[in-house]
């Protein structure tokens, strides 16, 4: 490993900065406080504490990858530029009409998010693209020189363009731009043929829009820590993850702010993505759950999978429909108000619900004893002897059961029932949330196997398997950190897509070459910056759909040079997906193609396979301790186990808890749990299926 | 709260689980844009008695609560001696399923151990179904196209192919039509398949008790809720366009303990044309509106249904009789809730919202070349688009927002690529909300051209042009509709009608109506309203009193 191979990774989370360093003697992995005012310092901190730890002087790290939520973060708490938005006269309002729709059917108080950008700084100009590029209204130059000033004089920090069916011809909005541009050096502009050149004018509107208004802050923010890791020594260059699951220039997240949306969850399935490979495991169901929220992603053949579009900054929690959809590149993942801190109440028709309410980390669960007064998942869980009072958070935290107790009262039930309720019901949303998000796919959730992190996922993986029928579920070391050792194996990759409107009847295969070859220079050049001749892969999806129909389903194509022999292959491929999605196809429609998408990314290096163990001897265990088996409704006594001691292949039969200082894996009376070589917990049901 | 009473709620949240996976399938396999792209579908889970046990929050109200009803038809019809494993029912008679002939209902019965324990359910509107195609010019329900009794799709697990003959020769869109019935079968397989495996789960084999369970939480917390509305009886009109002459709507509601009743006796009667709601769907959204404000947080059910006991007198617009044509159905089915939540006002004041557009301005058109000879082919276009919501007591109305269907709009630039037209404006109708403390939501402004070489038809079906949404309480009300060409010439609001090449429709949707009066309306709200140009100056100075 040369000093270029050293790397290290670093995760802006909500309360803690996550580091892992990666050198010739290991893996070093840290925590520190998240400093909100100053994120970069954090990122400094856990730098020199990680570098110090392995005893890797700072120059000699060759590569500094960063993924935060900052970027969400700006745009939930409105702390981004004063911004303007260039539009078409006549769609002034698209951003906050909407879909027109209410996400919540019987609320009559139900109120709709505000737009980023007040209707008062939207600007229009007359002038009009059609569908397939031609001009039915030129842009007058003389308007154009009206708007600089406008701008000029509202003192505005960032400009988002985006005009109607820009997409499919971007010169006014160019125009529009350069003007800009000339006239004010300084200022922000963000074009939407640019950020999120596709078909549709809400979320193409959204993503320039969320651009723009992040942009400044992003900029000063990467450019301030690029300054400082100087400062310190560290004269690596820096990448950022974007939600896509790759790694880009910092210079190109600076321009593009918008692609960093999800960056620290995406980390988290690249880690489960690279551990599916290294298991040999094609179907991955990964099931990350912290203290507020659980998020679930599918990993197929090892790549998690990912979307064009997604909702940011929902107003109401968790409800589909309640924020800003944006269309960019994204690790499709499903977030429910499902963690530790979840907590319990009484609806008005006398039931138990669960969530999306958190205790957070302060008060924290009532068990904690710092003031918490509602009765939480981790409380339930103690109340059931799956959490050791002396030993949660590596005893840093002692349990108050006597706490439990009395909160768990509220509920008019009795202490154990009210555990398991409020267990079994968090286990359901989970499961639930999952089974959806599988058919949605068109998958069928019992022949995927969970990877479970994060310190709440090994204490309800077992019984979410139980569930939803899985048979086999990975726990691997070091989840506590997972998206910072997920930011190390992710690839250089970078997306860019196009609105090209076709019936397939009506192929234009040069237009279509000629789009995808432009495409394909613009996605090179990025990954170039950040890794120039390396080996790649290109990956080309067309987002086709029926006549008529209003949504795309994304159909994978080989990138080749289209001719207008390949029609009956691409609606072949079309079908296949289509089938896969929906079960069949209808005969005799036409089939059109709205968008074109096509990503080039670094081949990642061969990962080591882990060899299967299916068991050996079995572990020392350390006790009996008792815990309430929800599937079998009765205490079991299980073995205690070190996780620590369980040397390669041994194994645990369930009822048993595996504990480690960070969390504990509870293996049910009909799983059992065998040590991989790698240091994962593979868990399988005794029972086995044929 | 007993162990069991856990059990029974665990599995209740199961089953809205299992519905909506149920209307998960259907969304993903219909083919009918207006269930992919705007919700327009139901789905849910019935004892065996017929009542219904949970249904998909997705969906929209009419079918929601008119689907409810129609399992009991089904049940009655084919009876449990011809009732076997395998079977699949259908009907689309607006009568017995929700409304109209474009909607269409499968049923599916459920057997565990042989033993038939329930039906699944669903509703969806189809493309097409052959006779006049959508709009309200029918005279019979008999143009509207094909009527399927309710008769079986499948007979233990075997296609009647002589029904699909007969549906692939009546409609225009043989497959998408036929496809769509698969889909419904399909998607009460796919809640059968998660239903028996949480039965397995759970060991149970029928679903009685959970049913009850489920069934008397929902009544006792919907009689609960009703038994807080001070008793007494509480009247409300409303005058609306119609087709050809303007429609009265009446309502009287008794609040008596914990029962309501909502009887429309009074209302004008039914039309010559298609505007005509069976009394199901008229039932489906006043028991929404009422539901909204009473009991919103009860999952839907027959047990938060049943409490309140809504009746139309028959051959009243509100409960049409065969064979009226009810083709477009909505356009009165959803301006019942404003005059059922007006009633209401006077029991509840301080909690319903004032009129709004209320019904959606469904936007048919029909592209033809301008020159026949040309060769260039003709295009259908759909779109949905909404006016404002009426005012609320403590937020201003909603702008172009869905109330009280729960449909989407589509994008402009998708929808261009579907048919030869520019949509040269989409935006906010300035000054079009009611004013008010609370100021209506704003309405919309639709312009539409044809592009070289076309003309088009438009089948016009809008309402609240001569009528607009009433304010509550001193708000004032929204500014009513308008269907004109951009140079000034008034449309009909009903219809079909032409629109020639270099002619551009202008479509003024109205605004909602306003809550409270509107100079004690927040200064600082006027002027950020002034300001972003949701009113004009003028309005800020006559309706609101605003000197800034």
């Amino acid at each position: 490993m040369g000093q270029n191979d050293i790397r290290v990774g670093v995760d802006i989370g909500g309360t803690f900065t996550d580091v892992a360093l990666l050198h010739p003697g290991g893996l070093t992995t840290g925590k520190v406080l998240t400093e909100y005012s100053q994120p970069e310092q954090a990122i400094i901190d856990a730098i020199v504490k990680a570098a110090g730890d392995a005893g890797v002087g700072l120059g000699e790290i060759g590569q500094v990858i960063h993924g935060t939520t900052l970027v969400t973060n700006a745009l939930i708490e409105r702390r981004g530029a004063k911004t303007a938005l260039i539009t078409t006269e006549g769609f002034r309002d698209v951003i906050e009409m909407r879909s027109e729709n209410r996400f919540e059917q019987y609320d009559l108080n139900l109120t709709l998010p505000v737009p980023l950008v007040p209707r008062e700084h939207r600007f229009t100009l007359s002038e009009r693209m059609a569908p397939e590029g031609e001009v039915l209204l030129p842009l007058d130059p003389g308007e154009v020189e009206a708007m600089v000033e406008r701008i000029r004089d509202g003192g505005f920090e960032a400009v988002a363009i985006g005009l109607i069916h820009a997409y499919a011809n971007d010169a006014h909005e160019v125009a529009m731009g350069a003007a800009l541009r000339t006239a004010m050096p300084g200022l922000s502009v963000s074009l939407s043929s640019v950020i999120s050149p596709q078909m549709r004018e809400l979320p193409r509107f959204n993503t320039v829009i969320a651009n723009a208004y992040v942009q400044p802050r992003v900029a000063d923010y990467l450019g301030r820590l690029v300054a400082r890791l100087g400062d310190i020594g560290v004269t690596a260059p820096v990448f950022m993850l974007h939600s896509g699951g790759g790694l880009i220039s910092v210079e190109t997240a600076a321009q593009q702010p918008v692609r960093l949306l999800e960056s620290g969850p995406a980390g988290g399935a690249i880690f489960a993505a690279d551990l599916a490979r290294a298991h040999g495991l094609d179907k991955v169901l990964s099931f990350d759950m912290g203290g507020t929220t659980a998020k679930i992603c599918l990993i197929e053949e090892g790549a998690p999978k990912t979307a064009n579009t997604f909702e940011v900054a929902r107003t109401y929690r968790f409800k589909k429909g309640s924020g800003m959809t944006v269309s960019t590149p994204v690790v499709e993942m499903v977030e429910i108000g499902a963690g530790g801190g979840s907590i319990a109440s009484i609806d008005s028709l006398g039931r138990l619900q669960v969530g999306p309410r958190s205790a957070g980390s302060e008060p924290g669960p009532a068990s904690y004893g710092r003031g918490g007064e509602d009765p939480t998942v981790t409380d339930a869980n103690l109340l059931l002897g799956r959490l050791d009072p002396e030993n949660f958070a590596g005893g840093s935290i002692p349990l108050l059961p006597d706490r439990a107790e009395a909160v768990a009262a509220r509920l008019e039930l009795s202490p154990h029932d009210a555990a398991f309720g409020i267990t079994e019901l968090v286990d359901e949303n989970m499961a639930n949330a999952a089974r959806v998000h599988t058919v949605e796919n068109g998958r069928d959730i019992e022949h995927f196997t969970m990877i479970a992190f994060g310190g709440g996922a090994p204490l309800h993986a077992c019984r979410l398997c139980e569930k939803l029928g899985i048979r086999a579920a990975l726990v691997p070391p070091g989840a506590g950190v997972g998206s910072a050792i997920g930011f190390l194996k992710a690839p250089f990759s970078f997306e860019a897509s196009r609105g090209l409107f076709q019936r397939l009847d009506a192929f234009d295969a040069g237009a279509v070459n000629e789009a995808l070859e432009a495409l394909e220079a613009e996605a090179r050049a990025f990954v170039e910056e950040g890794a120039e001749g390396a080996e790649t892969a290109v990956r080309l999806t067309a987002q086709m759909r029926y006549s008529g129909q209003g949504w795309e389903i994304p159909v994978l194509l080989e990138r080749k040079r289209f001719g207008a022999d390949d029609v009956a292959m691409i609606l072949a491929a079309f079908e296949t997906a289509y089938r896969t999605l929906f079960g069949r196809i209808i005969e005799g429609l036409p089939v059109e193609i709205t968008n074109w998408v096509l990503s080039v990314s670094t081949v990642l290096p061969k990962v080591k396979p882990v060899a299967h163990q299916s068991g050996g001897s079995p572990a020392p265990v350390i006790r009996t301790r008792r815990f309430y088996d929800a599937a079998l409704r009765a205490h079991v006594d299980a073995s205690e186990v070190d996780r620590a001691s369980m040397t390669v292949g041994m194994t645990v039969e369930g009822p048993a808890i595996i504990v480690e200082s960070e969390t504990s894996t509870i293996v049910t009376t009909a799983y059992r749990a065998i040590a991989q070589s790698d240091g994962a917990l593979l868990l399988l049901a005794k029972e086995t299926r044929e | 709260m007993s162990s069991a009473a856990i059990d029974h709620q665990i599995m209740w949240n199961r089953l809205i689980a299992v519905v909506e996976e149920q209307a998960t399938t259907l969304i993903r396999t219909a083919f009918s844009t207006s269930v992919r792209e705007a919700g327009d579908l139901s789905a849910g889970l019935f004892d065996r008695q017929g009542r219904m046990i949970a249904q998909a929050v997705t969906g929209t109200p009419g079918h929601v609560n008119a689907m409810a009803e129609s399992v009991t038809h089904f049940a009655a019809a084919i009876g449990p001696q011809n009732t076997f494993e395998g079977d699949v029912f259908i009907t689309n008679d607006p009568w017995l399923g929700t409304g109209h002939l474009h909607d269409i209902t499968v049923v599916t019965p459920v057997f565990r151990k042989g033993l038939h324990i329930g039906y699944f359910a669903c509703t969806a509107h189809v493309v097409d179904i052959g006779g006049r195609g959508f709009g309200p010019d029918a005279g019979e329900v008999y143009e509207e196209g094909l009527l399927i009794p309710i008769t079986k799709f499948a007979e233990r697990g075997q296609v009647q192919p002589f029904l699909i003959e007969v549906v692939r020769a009546n409609v225009r869109t043989p497959d998408q039509t036929v496809g769509d019935m698969y889909s419904l079968a399909a998607c009460n397989e796919a809640g059968d398949r998660r239903l028996q495996a949480m039965m397995d789960e759970f060991g149970i084999d029928d679903l009685q008790a959970l049913s009850d369970f489920v069934i008397e939480t929902s009544r006792a917390a919907t009689r609960a809720a009703i038994a807080k509305v001070p008793p007494g009886e509480y009247r409300n009109t409303m005058q609306v366009d119609g087709y050809d002459a303007p429609v009265h709507m009446e309502v009287t509601l008794t609040v008596e303990g914990e029962s309501l009743t909502a009887d429309f006796e009074g209302t004008s009667e039914m039309s010559r044309f298609g505007v005509n709601c069976p009394e199901v769907y008229t039932r489906a959204y006043a028991c929404y509106a009422l539901k909204c404000a009473i009991a919103a947080e009860v999952p839907n059910n027959t047990g938060s249904l049943e409490p309140f006991r809504i009746t139309a007198p028959e051959g009243c617009i509100l409960a049409a009789r065969r064979p009226a044509p009810v083709s477009v159905r909505h356009v009165m089915g959803h301006l019942v809730p404003d005059v059922v939540l007006g009633a209401l006002h006077k029991a509840l004041p301080g909690v319903v919202p004032a009129e709004g557009a209320s019904a959606l301005w469904n936007i048919q058109i029909s592209a033809r070349a301008s020159d026949p000879s040309s060769g260039l082919p003709g295009a259908e276009v759909l779109m949905f688009n909404s006016g404002g919501t009426g005012a609320r007591p403590r937020h201003d109305g909603l702008s172009a927002t869905a109330f009280p269907s729960g449909v989407s709009t589509m994008s402009v630039e998708a929808t261009e690529h579907v048919g030869p037209i520019t949509v040269w404006r989409k935006d906010l109708r300035e000054g079009s909300g009611g004013a008010g403390e609370m100021r209506g939501g704003l309405g919309q402004t639709i312009e539409i051209e044809a592009r070289d070489g076309y003309d088009f038809f438009i089948n016009a079906m809008f309402d609240r042009v001569d009528n607009p949404a009433r304010g509550r309480d001193g708000g004032g009300a929204g500014a009513a509709g308008g269907v004109a060409l951009a140079d000034g010439t008034k449309l009909a609001s009903k219809g079909r009608q032409f629109v020639r090449n270099g002619q551009r429709l202008r479509l003024s949707l109205p605004g909602g109506g306003g809550y409270g009066d509107p100079k004690r309306r927040d200064r600082d709200a006027v002027a950020r309203d002034l300001i972003a140009g949701f009113i004009t100056p003028e309005q800020a100075k006559q309706d609101y009193g605003y000197e800034g």
